[in-house]
């Protein structure tokens, strides 16, 4: 008997040692057979900890377990039964390529991950030339997952084309933005395809080294990634490659609790022991990275979609999604939200569809008042943007971004202008100081919206003229996109701005 | 919790560079192996560090100092770190975070006069689906309410 109990955090969080405990007394008592699997989470936070008993008929759920309904479980009463785990709608309607494994398998068993087509991406990439690896990630019409929506394919393409005694694959793992958890639920969940992509860029641009920068405030994911790496290595998929001649290593790095370090340039001087202070670009760290070395940076999603492309085809790949945005995108639905989790599926869904239709509207069950989407810097959607297909340029268009692809939902007490000054808040917190529209522009932004607060309603002039200052004038995204919150919530919810002296009068 | 550890000596230091001197840019690595040693950053490791790695003071100073995770002085025993980020926001984080302050009468960053819990805001746990979130001396946990935080600050010696 297999009993499947996610190491996910927030299956953790939600209780799941707890729930181990009580089930290996039950097996205790019961003296029967059992072995638990410790799982990565199958994204259906609202059902976790979410416990799955592997039966003839499949994997059969039960969910949110409490270590109070571990003996009904055994004794096959369970009023926590969820039927098979697959068959869930919010797992069924998914195309899970990336996440294809997660939930699924053990995350760190080799065995297990071969047995679910792990290692076959790797096995074909070595059998092609430089300029076949590189064709199949520009066929893919992959992006860059972190935000920016560069094309892997160019950047692979520039750094192999650079000359360099060594060169190094960065994984950007710093995944700071609020609403997204799809680095850390595939670090946790399945950390060998983050390895194995790893691996293939190496090869594709040249690399010997590789760095997976994770942030502090995942422990679990630095634990299992530092874990999955030594496993690799045993397993001669890090080291010389699969015996190919090839050499790869990868070393876990761990954030220090900068926000900012999430931006590329900052994240390499971050991990070269300095401030994180964001570099102007050009140079391109894809010519002078890490160590003033050609580097390719990329995302952990990036990363981790390379291996089933290799698998199956860059067109396999590409044949999902909607004009330039191409394949699948693994979208997080958070905040207060009935369904939230991770929804892994092609480019296009309306906005809409994936708050309402998927995520079930919110868990207060109170209208849907705005959604942010991407991250601390994303804007604020409301609800008549709710038609707009889920893709960059789509976004783009209605004045906001996709970023890291996560949703958060507010109901309608959310304080707009609130959030606006949180926004401000953060960036001046989280500002690296290296230029003034951020480092003083994001102070003065927490003023301004105040003097609206309180009613000056010129100040609201002010803080447009601000906001375009920013955004004009920054070195990155932190001071250049934290205006698309600020401005999203005062164009959309202008009403909330007027100050209290006018409402009054 | 953290244990109170007598103030490390320059060979301490020196011992926590030797191990990771084979790294490229070491400095990171070193700042948390001290902190996870002895709960915080001591200046008297500035001088050590700078020796060391060759460079200037004023530069090892800057990096302790830019990272939010590195102190100066050790935390209280237990640190309760609440997330303050947008999706927690979404389902109460703010309330939640002012009834913890109320309840220990400070702001942010403050140490109960006991010396028993430090309280911190975090930008986001990666629990944006099972908000609001805490992290209580690096255990996670979700879907805290005001009767949870009260339970985990008694626990924490309020």
């Amino acid at each position: 008997m297999k009993i499947y109990v996610p190491r996910d955090a927030a299956a953790k969080a939600l209780g799941a040692e707890r729930v181990v405990k009580a089930i290996e007394a039950e097996i205790a008592e019961r003296g029967i057979d059992a072995t638990i699997v410790r799982n990565g989470t199958r994204g259906m936070i609202w059902l976790e900890p979410l416990v799955e008993i592997e039966t003839s008929e499949g994997r059969v759920g039960y969910g949110p377990v409490t270590p109070a309904d571990v003996k009904a479980i055994f004794e096959g009463d369970s009023d926590k039964a969820l039927g098979n785990v697959e068959e869930i709608p919010f797992f069924a309607q998914q195309n899970r390529l990336t996440f294809a494994r997660v939930g699924k398998t053990d995350p760190l068993s080799m065995a297990d991950y071969e047995a679910h087509g792990g290692l076959s991406g790797l096995r074909r990439a070595l059998t092609l030339t430089g300029d076949q690896l590189i064709d199949e990630m520009k066929t893919s019409g992959l992006r860059g997952r972190g935000g920016a929506g560069f094309p892997t394919g160019i950047k692979w393409d520039t750094v192999r084309r650079a000359q360099a005694e060594q060169k190094y694959i960065v994984c950007n793992a710093d995944e700071g933005d609020s609403g997204t958890f799809a680095d850390r639920m595939i670090m946790e969940g399945d950390p060998f395809t983050l390895i194995e992509g790893m691996v293939i860029a190496g090869l594709t641009v040249g690399a010997t080294k590789g760095y997976v920068y994770i942030r502090s405030e995942y422990p679990d994911a630095i634990e299992v990634m530092s874990a999955a790496c030594a496993i690799a290595r045993d397993h001669g998929l890090l080291g010389n490659v699969m015996g190919s001649g090839n050499s790869f290593d990868i070393e876990v790095r761990v954030g220090a609790g900068a926000y900012v370090c999430g931006e590329e340039t900052s994240l390499l001087n971050s991990l070269e022991g300095k401030r994180g202070t964001v570099r102007a670009k050009p140079p391109l760290p894809a010519l002078q990275g890490f160590m003033g070395r050609p580097t390719v940076v990329n995302n952990v999603i990036s990363l981790a979609t390379v291996p089933v492309i290799f698998e199956k085809g860059g067109q396999h790949y590409a044949d999902f999604g909607l004009g330039r945005s191409k394949g699948t995108m693994p979208i997080q639905i958070a905040g207060n939200v009935k369904f939230g989790g991770l929804f892994e599926t092609a480019f296009g869904m309306p906005l809409g569809d994936l708050v309402n239709k998927i995520g079930g509207g919110t868990a207060s069950g109170r209208p849907v008042k705005a959604v942010q989407v991407g991250g601390p810097l994303g804007a604020y959607m409301p609800v008549s943007k709710f038609d707009t297909p889920f893709g960059y340029e789509e976004f783009d268009g209605q004045g906001g971004l996709i970023g890291h692809a996560g949703i958060v939902v507010f109901d309608d007490t959310a304080d707009m202008l609130g959030m606006a000054r949180f926004a401000m808040e953060f960036c001046a917190v989280e500002s690296c100081g290296k230029c003034t529209p951020c480092r003083i522009g994001a102070v003065r932004g927490v003023e301004t919206i105040d003097r609206i607060a309180q009613g000056d309603g010129e100040a609201v002039e002010l803080l447009t003229d601000l906001c375009e200052t920013m955004k004009d004038g920054s070195l990155c995204a932190l001071g250049g996109f934290t205006p698309y919150p600020v401005m999203s919530a005062l164009q959309n919810f202008p009403e909330e701005f007027a100050g209290v002296k006018e409402a009054a009068e | 919790m953290n244990v109170v550890t007598p103030l490390p000596s320059q060979d301490d230091i020196k011992d926590i560079i030797a191990r990771h001197s084979q790294l490229e840019g070491p400095l990171l690595p070193i700042l948390h192996d001290i902190q996870s040693q002895f709960g915080h950053v001591p200046q008297m490791a500035v001088q050590v560090l700078a020796d060391a790695l060759n460079i200037g003071r004023a530069e090892v100073h800057g990096v302790i100092s830019f990272y939010h995770d590195f102190r100066d002085a050790p935390a209280g025993r237990h640190v309760v770190k609440i997330c303050r980020a947008e999706a927690c926001q979404s389902v109460g984080a703010n309330a939640l975070a002012d009834h913890a302050l109320n309840k220990l009468g400070g702001e942010w960053h403050m140490t109960t006069p006991n010396g028993n819990i430090t309280v911190e805001p975090v930008y986001c746990l990666g629990l944006c689906a099972c908000g609001p979130a805490v992290m209580v001396d690096g255990q996670l946990e979700g879907r805290v309410d005001n009767e949870r935080i009260d339970e985990i600050l008694t626990e924490c010696g309020a």
